[in-house]
C-alpha cells in the first residue's frame, strides 16, 4: 500500500501544471522587484553588459550556472535514454515527465553519509573530487558561445562585446591542456583511496589518457594547418565565413577527436577507470555523498566541454545557413546564435550517451590496439597528407581535402581488411582452438 | 563426456567492415535507435508497478511464477504435505524448517506438526516445488511480500496454508492430489491412473 499522503504529493508533483504555477508564483515577486528597482540599477546593468571586461565575465558565470544545471540535466537526459534504449520509460515519478529528479538527486547527494575511509590519503582524497571538477569546468573559458553582440545602448562608436569569456593566442592547445587535467583527479582518487580496486582505475586512466591524447593531438594539428589558427573563434568565422564546415573537409580527423574525446570523458565505451563489473566501482570506490556528485559532474561537464570543442572546430560553432552571421551583432542574432551552438551541443550530447548504450566497453588491451595500432597510424597519415596539401596551398580546398581523408579511410579498410591483427576479436598470437581434442 | 560430444565453436573470421569497427557502432546506433523511438514496444514492454500491476495487463503467467510459496490442501481439506523433508534436502536457502510427527490420519504415515518458511533467506528457485513427491508445496503468483520484522517473514504452516486458500482461485493445484487415496481406491496414483501426464 502506498501511503495515501504521499500519493498525493506525488500526483501533484506529477502535474504540470502544478509546476508551471510553482514557478511562477516564485519568479514573479522576483521579477515585480527588479522591475520596480530598475530606475536605480539599471544603468549600472547596462554598463556592465557593454563593457568588453566585464560582460565576457558576466556571460561565463551565467554559462557556468547554466552547465552546472545541465549537467543535472543530462543526468536525467541520460537516464531517460538509458530507459528508452531498453525499452523501458526512465525516471518518472518525482515531478512531471521525471523533471524534478536531478533535485530529487541532489537533495540525495546532500543528505548522504559523507564517508571518509580509515586508510585514506586524506589530503589527496579531499583534492581529487575538486581536481576532477575545476578543469572540466574552467575549459569553457575559450568556447566562442554566440560570435559578438552590441547592445542597443551602446554608443555607435564601442567596439562590440564578446561572449567568449578568454580569447587566447594558444586557443584549443589550452582546452587540451586543460582537459587532460582533469585525469589527475582520477589518478588521485585511485591512489588516495587506498584501494587496489581504486587504484587499477586510476592507472588505466592514466594510461588511456596517455594514449588517446596523442590522435586527439594529430587530428587538431590536421586541423590547425587547415585553419591557420589556434584560436577557436576564428575557426568558427571562417566557417561561418565560407558556410563550409571543417567536417565537411576533415571527417576522419573529427573521427579521431570524437573516439579521443570519448575516452577523455572516460565514458563508455572507454569506461575501464571505473568499470563496476572489473573494479567494483573503479576510481571513485571509496566516495559517497557530494564527493561522488562531483565526480558525476565532472563526467558530464566534461562531456559537454568535449562536445562544444567538436561543434566549435568542425561543426561551425554558432554557424548555421540562413541564419544571421559575424556582422550581425544585434542581441537578437546573438541569442539565436547561441541557441544554434547549444542545439548543437545537445545533439552531441545526445550522441554521447547514444553511443554509450550501443557499444559494450572495450577490454584494455583492444583499447590500447585501437589507439597505438589504428587511430594512431591514421592520424600520422592524415597528417602528413594534410602538411602535403598545404604545401600546395591546397589545405581550404574542399574535395582535395575530402579526398585525402576519404582516401586514407579506404587505406585503413584495406589495411585492417588484411591485417591479421584485428582490433577486436581472436588475436594471432593466442594458441589455436584444439579441433576434437578435448576430453574431460 | 566423450570427446564426439563437444562440440567446437569457431570464432568468425572477422569481415573488413567488421574489423575497422566504424560500420558495426552505425548498425549497433541502428538499432539502439529503433528502441528509443519506438513508443510502441516501451508500452508493451512497460508495467508501470504501483499503478498498474502484472496480473492486470495480463504480463504476469501465473502458472509458472515463482512467488510466495503455499502449502497445498487436499480435497478433504487436510494440509497435503506428508513431511518427507525433500524440500528441505533440495532447498539451496535452508529455508525450510519442517518438525515431523505421526500423521492423525490413516492414508499416510507422517504429517508436518510445524512447517516454517523464511521468506527472507528463500531465493525463490523453486527446488521445492521440484522436489514435493506429494505436489504439497508450492510457489504462487504473489509476489507483493511484506512485513515489519523479520519474524513476521518467518511464514508458518497456518500462514502456508492460508495463502493457499487466498490464491487457489488464481493458481487452482495444478496436478491432482496423489495422497487423495480415498478417490483412487488406496492405490498410488500412478498405478491407478499411469497415462495422467504429472510433473517431472
Amino acid at each position: 500500500m502506498i501511503d495515501p499522503t504521499v500519493a498525493r504529493i506525488e500526483r501533484l508533483l506529477r502535474n504540470p501544471l502544478v509546476l508551471i504555477t510553482a514557478a511562477v508564483v516564485l519568479a514573479a515577486p522576483v521579477a515585480l522587484l527588479a522591475w520596480l528597482l530598475w530606475p536605480w540599477y539599471g544603468a549600472f546593468v547596462q554598463g556592465l553588459l557593454a563593457d568588453a571586461f566585464w560582460f565576457p565575465l558576466l556571460f561565463m558565470l551565467f554559462v557556468l550556472v547554466m552547465i552546472l544545471n545541465a549537467t543535472a540535466l543530462c543526468i536525467l537526459a541520460e537516464r531517460k535514454i538509458a530507459g528508452f534504449t531498453q525499452d523501458r520509460r526512465g525516471p518518472n515519478r518525482v515531478g512531471f515527465w521525471g523533471l524534478l529528479q536531478p533535485i530529487a538527486d541532489g537533495l540525495k547527494f546532500l543528505f548522504k553519509e559523507d564517508i571518509i575511509p580509515a586508510n585514506v590519503d586524506r589530503g589527496l582524497f579531499l583534492l581529487a573530487p575538486c581536481l576532477a571538477l575545476i578543469p572540466a569546468l574552467i575549459g569553457f573559458a575559450i568556447i566562442p558561445w554566440a560570435g559578438e553582440v552590441r547592445w542597443p545602448w551602446m554608443p555607435a562608436d564601442a567596439p562590440a562585446v564578446s561572449t567568449q569569456a578568454a580569447s587566447l593566442d594558444v586557443g584549443f592547445l589550452y582546452l587540451l591542456a586543460v582537459g587532460s587535467l582533469g585525469v589527475y583527479g582520477v589518478v588521485l582518487a585511485g591512489y588516495a583511496s587506498n584501494n587496489k580496486y581504486s587504484f587499477y582505475g586510476g592507472m588505466r586512466a592514466t594510461a588511456q589518457m596517455i594514449s588517446y591524447e596523442l590522435p586527439m593531438g594529430l587530428a587538431l594539428l590536421c586541423l590547425l594547418m587547415t585553419a591557420g589558427s589556434l584560436r577557436p573563434e576564428e575557426i568558427v568565422a571562417q566557417q561561418a565565413g565560407s558556410g563550409v564546415w571543417y567536417v565537411f573537409l576533415h571527417p576522419l580527423a573529427f573521427l579521431l577527436l570524437l573516439t579521443s574525446s570519448f575516452a577523455e570523458t572516460n565514458r563508455a565505451p572507454f569506461d575501464l577507470a571505473e568499470a563496476e563489473q572489473e573494479l567494483v566501482g573503479g576510481f571513485h570506490t571509496e566516495y559517497s555523498s557530494m564527493k561522488f556528485a562531483m565526480f558525476f559532474l565532472a563526467e558530464y561537464a566534461h562531456m559537454i566541454t568535449g562536445s562544444a570543442l567538436l561543434v566549435a572546430l568542425f561543426f561551425g560553432g554558432w554557424h548555421f545557413w540562413g541564419l544571421p552571421g559575424a556582422e550581425d551583432t544585434s542581441w537578437v542574432a546573438m541569442l539565436l546564435r547561441l541557441a544554434v551552438f547549444v542545439g548543437k551541443v545537445v545533439l552531441f550530447i545526445g550522441l554521447f550517451m547514444m553511443i554509450r548504450w550501443t557499444i559494450p566497453r572495450f577490454r584494455f588491451d583492444q583499447l590500447m590496439r585501437i589507439a597505438w595500432l589504428g587511430m594512431l597510424p591514421a592520424g600520422v597519415v592524415l597528417l602528413a597528407g594534410t602538411a602535403v596539401l598545404a604545401a600546395l596551398g591546397l589545405e581550404r580546398n574542399l574535395w582535395a581535402c575530402l579526398a585525402l581523408n576519404v582516401a586514407v579511410l579506404a587505406g585503413m579498410l584495406v589495411y585492417v581488411g588484411r591485417s591479421r591483427r584485428p582490433v577486436t576479436g581472436r588475436q594471432p598470437d593466442l594458441p589455436p582452438v584444439p579441433v576434437g581434442a578435448v576430453s574431460g | 563426456m566423450r570427446d564426439e560430444d563437444v562440440l567446437i565453436v569457431q570464432e568468425p573470421e572477422l569481415t573488413a567492415a567488421e574489423r575497422l569497427y566504424l560500420p558495426q557502432i552505425f548498425d549497433g546506433l541502428r538499432t539502439t535507435l529503433r528502441h528509443v523511438f519506438s513508443l510502441k514496444r516501451r508500452a508493451q514492454v512497460v508495467c508501470e508497478y504501483p499503478d498498474v500491476k502484472r496480473e492486470e495487463t495480463g504480463a504476469l503467467r501465473t502458472t509458472n511464477y515463482r512467488g510466495v510459496h503455499r502449502l497445498n490442501k487436499d480435497p478433504d481439506g487436510r494440509v497435503a504435505c506428508v513431511a518427507c523433508f525433500m524440500c528441505s534436502t533440495a532447498c539451496p536457502a535452508h529455508c525450510i524448517h519442517i518438525e515431523a510427527g505421526e500423521s492423525p490420519w490413516p492414508d499416510r504415515e507422517k504429517y508436518p506438526v510445524r512447517f516454517d518458511i523464511d521468506e527472507l533467506r528463500c531465493i525463490y528457485c523453486g527446488m521445492c516445488e521440484e522436489a514435493c513427491p506429494v505436489d504439497a508445496i508450492e510457489l504462487t503468483p504473489h509476489y507483493e511480500l511484506v512485513g515489519r520484522t523479520r519474524q513476521e517473514m518467518i511464514f508458518d504452516k497456518a500462514k502456508l496454508l492460508q495463502i493457499y486458500e487466498e490464491t487457489k482461485a488464481v493458481k487452482p493445484r495444478r496436478n491432482p492430489p496423489i495422497t487423495d487415496y480415498g478417490l483412487t481406491g488406496g492405490q498410488s496414483r500412478d498405478v491407478a491412473e499411469p497415462n495422467v501426464e504429472r510433473k517431472i
